[in-house]
């Protein structure tokens, strides 16, 4: 022991860390604040942690070359002992990783803790967020897969939209005239260099700034943030009622961290590594390319947007999301910092979550796209061919054969692009029908071109038949019914 | 010896040392900026603006639409299958074709043709577009893309340029022909 003590003073007196060390654990805090609430800031820096080392051992086998890249994952998947596993690791970890700065987001949020003083702070960690998103997407090219293509396809699209630069901003991003070893190196350099080092630099100054202006006191109705004086009452109430960060806050943290860690593990032991899906190979064109889990709720967006707004929002819209979110500490840094006392702040998040909710499990639907292999894989139920006439299911046929199935779904199955057609008879007559099915409208195709007029006859014969159970078929209201013509 | 309102020595030498630096820094930042800017600026190799060849035209029966591809002009050593490219060729009759670059016009997902209905589908957002290309439906802003072509010793060739993106081209025109460098106003079919 003696030893240990001598060779630790030895270092001590060189690096003179020890004393700066204890001074910043034993710092008081406010005694409320050693809560559960409070540990999610600890618990993203533990995933960064963990997304560190599995990167370090995935990047020593990993080959960033377009021609490579997807063996290299192959290898690392089933060549490699336990390769699975560190990529799974590092793909739940990254999940994790957003999912927990997003509740620490909202957790200070809530809290009021990007009041006066610690704007900078706030601020800090809105572009640790977006870093964050960024390290997720350029992870999610590093695996170079078709998903991975055409989702680099879809950023070049996006991209290309901004006025003027846009075609220079594809080619900066793409390093060429098309997606391909260029485009995969520089993403590498981003996720493996540049956006990691600036992580750590930014995480750097977000602790630094807790300690230095102390953690946020835990919020209570009436009690109001005032510049003149809030670092003052603050200074009193660490003194009166504080409590030193070890071992009081520290405990939960650590606990809470490996949780996090033993929860990441779990879920990359039990669910395993995110792909690769198919290989990045542009000749492959059967697929269906999604992004990955915390940008579907953009997939989504992109899908419902009407086309003329999509290129405004896409390029105004994260403008303005990042000046509300910078500036916030400015317009709203005094005042309430309980959540009961700022009901607009509640209703933002509920609605927000309830937005990229939404948005989030639309997008696991896709019911905007139409169902590729419909026309050959989904059938139509026996119910709606029962006791028809020849011609009937002869349109039945068509409306297989020509793709309608692809887009219009019968007795739920099939695509959702369009209305369903159980009962389109209910809705539309035979001469509406036959104009929607020849001239399109309202985001359909027109067939006038691609059905002759016994097809078309055909198959709005057989459309004449979805009026379910006693529902009448539309009929034409300036036609007496009780006439015949 | 600080003279009042004056300059010292010293202050006057780590000026002269911080601009001394600061001709350094353009003198390197010169070099590494253009290194960055490259694939912007960089003045296209021969070849990179040549025709490519998509094979015999009797592949193309007319009347028929069928997928192609062809290696990209300006592909490097590493982009292995990536520089693999598929196109869409429609052969209408006689020496008339048209060849559809595969990115749908939204968002630049491969569309999918569809003989029986007569339609290119779009897996991701759902647009539609017709035989010739034109918008059908969904949310794209304007038809497919269409490469340049000729026909030389009975094989179709297309002139291979960046891959096509929605802001690189007008999107009042309905179809707009892909060209190799820049959007020069040459007939199809020279």
């Amino acid at each position: 022991m003696r030893l240990i003590r001598r060779i630790g003073d030895w270092f001590d007196a060189r690096l003179q860390l020890a004393a700066p060390i204890r001074e910043t654990m034993a710092h008081p805090i406010p005694r409320d604040t050693a809560s559960w609430a409070y540990v999610f800031g600890s618990a993203a820096m533990t995933a960064f942690g963990l997304q560190l080392v599995t990167g370090i051992l995935l990047a020593l086998i990993y080959a960033p070359s377009a021609g490579e890249a997807w063996n290299s994952l192959q290898i690392l998947n089933h060549q490699i002992s336990l390769g699975w596993f560190v990529r799974a690791l590092h793909g739940w970890g990254s999940n994790f990783m957003v999912a927990i700065v997003l509740i620490h987001m909202v957790q200070v949020f809530l809290f009021g803790a990007y009041k006066f003083p610690r704007e900078l702070t706030w601020m800090l960690g809105i572009f640790l967020l977006l870093m964050t998103l960024g390290m997720a997407f350029t992870g999610q090219v590093l695996r170079f897969d078709e998903d991975a293509y055409w989702g680099l396809g879809l950023g070049a699209s996006i991209v290309s939209r901004v006025p003027v630069l846009g075609p220079a901003l594809v080619s900066l991003m793409m390093g060429g005239p098309i997606i391909g070893g260029a485009t995969l190196s520089r993403f590498f350099a981003l996720h493996v260099f540049v956006i990691p080092g600036l992580l750590m630099l930014f995480v750097a100054l977000h602790v630094l700034m807790v300690l230095k202006l102390g953690i946020n006191e835990w919020p209570m109705p009436g009690r109001l943030v005032r510049r003149a004086d809030y670092r003052q009452k603050y200074h009193a109430l660490t003194q009166t009622d504080g409590v030193p960060f070890m071992p009081y806050g520290i405990w939960k943290d650590a606990v809470f961290s490996g949780v996090i860690l033993l929860a990441i593990a779990a879920c990359a032991l039990h669910f395993g590594p995110f792909g690769p899906s198919g290989q990045p190979d542009p000749r492959v064109i059967q697929t269906a390319p999604r992004p990955d889990f915390f940008f579907l709720w953009l997939y989504a967006l992109l899908s419902l947007l009407p086309p003329q707004l999509e290129t405004p929002v896409l390029l105004i819209g994260p403008v303005i999301a990042l000046i509300v979110l910078l500036g916030l500490p400015f317009f709203a840094g005094e005042g309430e910092k309980h959540w009961k006392r700022r009901p607009i702040a509640v209703l933002s998040i509920l609605l927000t979550a309830v937005v990229l909710g939404t948005f989030t499990n639309l997008a696991s639907h896709t019911p905007w796209s139409p169902v590729m292999d419909a026309s050959t894989a989904a059938a139509i139920p026996p119910a709606f061919l029962a006791k028809r006439a020849p011609i009937e299911i002869q349109g039945a046929l068509i409306f297989e054969s020509k793709q309608c199935h692809n887009c219009h779904s019968l007795g739920d199955i099939g695509g959702k692009r369009g209305p369903a057609l159980d009962a389109v008879a209910v809705r539309l007559t035979e001469d509406q029908l036959v104009r929607q099915v020849l001239q399109g409208g309202g985001n359909m195709p027109a067939y006038g071109k691609n059905l002759n007029p016994a097809e078309t006859t055909a198959l709005v014969a057989f459309l004449e038949t979805l009026h379910p159970g006693r529902q009448a078929p539309a009929r034409d209201a300036s036609l007496r019914s009780d006439v015949q013509p | 010896m600080t003279v009042d309102g004056g300059l010292s020595r010293r202050q006057m030498l780590l000026k002269t040392a911080m601009a001394f630096n600061g001709v350094v820094g353009v003198l390197l930042a010169v070099p590494i900026v253009r290194y960055i800017l490259s694939p912007v600026t960089k003045v296209r190799k021969p070849g990179y603006d040549s025709w490519v060849s998509l094979g015999p035209i009797d592949r193309f029966p007319p009347g028929e639409t069928r997928l192609a591809t062809y290696r990209h002009p300006d592909a490097q050593a590493l982009d292995g299958e990536t520089a693999d490219i598929a196109c869409w060729v429609r052969h209408t009759e006689g020496e008339h074709f048209q060849v559809f670059a595969i990115n749908c016009a939204h968002l630049g997902c491969p569309v999918r043709w569809f003989p029986q209905s007569s339609l290119f589908m779009c897996p991701c957002h759902g647009g539609a577009y017709y035989a010739d290309g034109s918008r059908a439906s969904g949310p794209p802003e304007r038809g497919l893309f269409e490469y340049r072509f000729r026909i030389l010793d009975e094989k179709l060739q297309i002139e291979a340029g960046a891959t096509p993106t929605p802001g690189s081209s007008p999107a009042s025109a309905s179809l707009v022909n892909i060209s190799g460098s820049n959007m020069t106003k040459r007939p199809p079919c020279a």
